[in-house]
């Protein structure tokens, strides 16, 4: 099933503890950056993967086993988030 | 410290259904009691996590369909082959607990500091965050135009419509049928296309703010015509969904 960073915000929040779908994400294969929210996401998967809607590359991947998420972030060359306000 | 929210961090919650309310054949509108729920922003969206008495659990993301300030409620379309969905449409009564997180999502998110010129289109039941951003664009007397295109299989299809039809005057609502129309009818038909978004959509130079809600090829298409008639890249927000 292909989605949109947007479904996978609870996730994110999960794991940064801060909002995440509108963090830009800049993919380390060819560079460009976007909102996580406008990323390509695919759910049911053995884990989630996220793809960069400009190249395809992987740039997240998220498997949670026993309660624990393993996140894998070596697609990304950046991810710039708002800092989380008090 | 059981029960105590860590600050950034989202906690399921228990929510009490306060209410069911059928929008069409397939559709609910389910709204919900949350005591400790910090309030969210039109367009955000919740997850919802239900759990068998075996402890086989199954968690969803649905949109909110209420504006800021306004009571949680969601609205849940039923899917023939759904886990989920044909539980809450057709099973939950009031009383009913599940358990939820949220608010989540600060992308797919409108309010009147984000302006416009406002352009909503929804396909299906991609209409229900559209529908909160309608409210919160309304209830805050923003002073910039919103049109709302609404694609749906037929006029039965349509949700919300009774509150829909009542932005005559303010907000433009118009619908797109796709698979069947009533006799006279003499809104838009078929498929989302250039043609109608010439009639529609505000020209680019007016520099819009374009919202698209609906299945992904829905979505996809959209916005490629939107991004064809030079809309800016960062001024389409688009959220996909899919069934299950």
């Amino acid at each position: 099933m292909m989605l949109d960073g947007n479904a996978i915000g609870g996730l994110l929040l999960d794991i940064f503890a801060t909002e995440m779908t509108s963090a830009e994400a800049t993919c380390a294969a060819c560079g460009a950056v976007s909102p996580v929210a406008e990323t390509t996401v695919y759910l049911r998967g053995p884990g989630t993967v996220v793809r960069c809607r400009t190249c395809a590359s992987i740039l997240i991947v998220v498997t949670t086993v026993h309660g624990r998420n393993c996140v894998d972030l070596s697609g990304l060359q950046a991810l710039h988030a708002k800092a989380a306000s008090d | 410290m059981a029960g105590t929210a860590v600050r950034g961090r989202l906690s399921w919650q228990v929510a009490t259904v306060a209410s069911v309310t059928d929008e069409t054949d397939s559709v609910r509108t389910i709204a919900l009691d949350l005591p400790d729920w910090p309030g969210h922003h039109a367009g955000q969206h919740l997850d919802v996590r239900l759990t068998a008495e075996d402890g086989y659990s199954a968690e969803r993301s649905y949109s909110i369909a209420s504006a800021d300030g306004e009571s949680v409620a969601i609205t849940v379309e039923r899917l023939a082959d759904g886990e989920v969905s044909p539980y809450l449409t057709r099973e939950l009564r009031p009383g009913d607990q599940m358990e939820v997180r949220g608010p989540i999502g600060d992308w797919f998110t409108w309010g009147p500091e984000d302006g416009g010129p406002l352009l909503l289109i929804a396909g299906g039941s991609g209409v229900v965050p559209l529908r909160a951003i309608l409210r919160r664009w309304q209830r805050s007397g923003s002073n910039v135009p919103a049109r709302l295109l609404y694609s749906s299989r037929s006029l039965e299809d349509v949700i919300y419509r009774q509150e829909l039809d009542q932005y005559r005057g303010s907000a433009e609502v118009r619908y797109t049928l796709t698979r069947r129309q009533p006799a006279g009818w003499n809104g838009f038909a078929g498929r989302v296309d250039d043609a109608m978004l010439a009639r529609i959509a505000w020209p680019a130079s007016e520099r819009p703010l374009a919202f698209i809600c609906g299945p992904t090829p829905f979505v996809e298409a959209v916005a490629e015509l939107l991004v064809a008639r030079h809309y800016h890249g960062s001024r389409v927000k688009t959220e996909r969904f899919g069934g299950a």
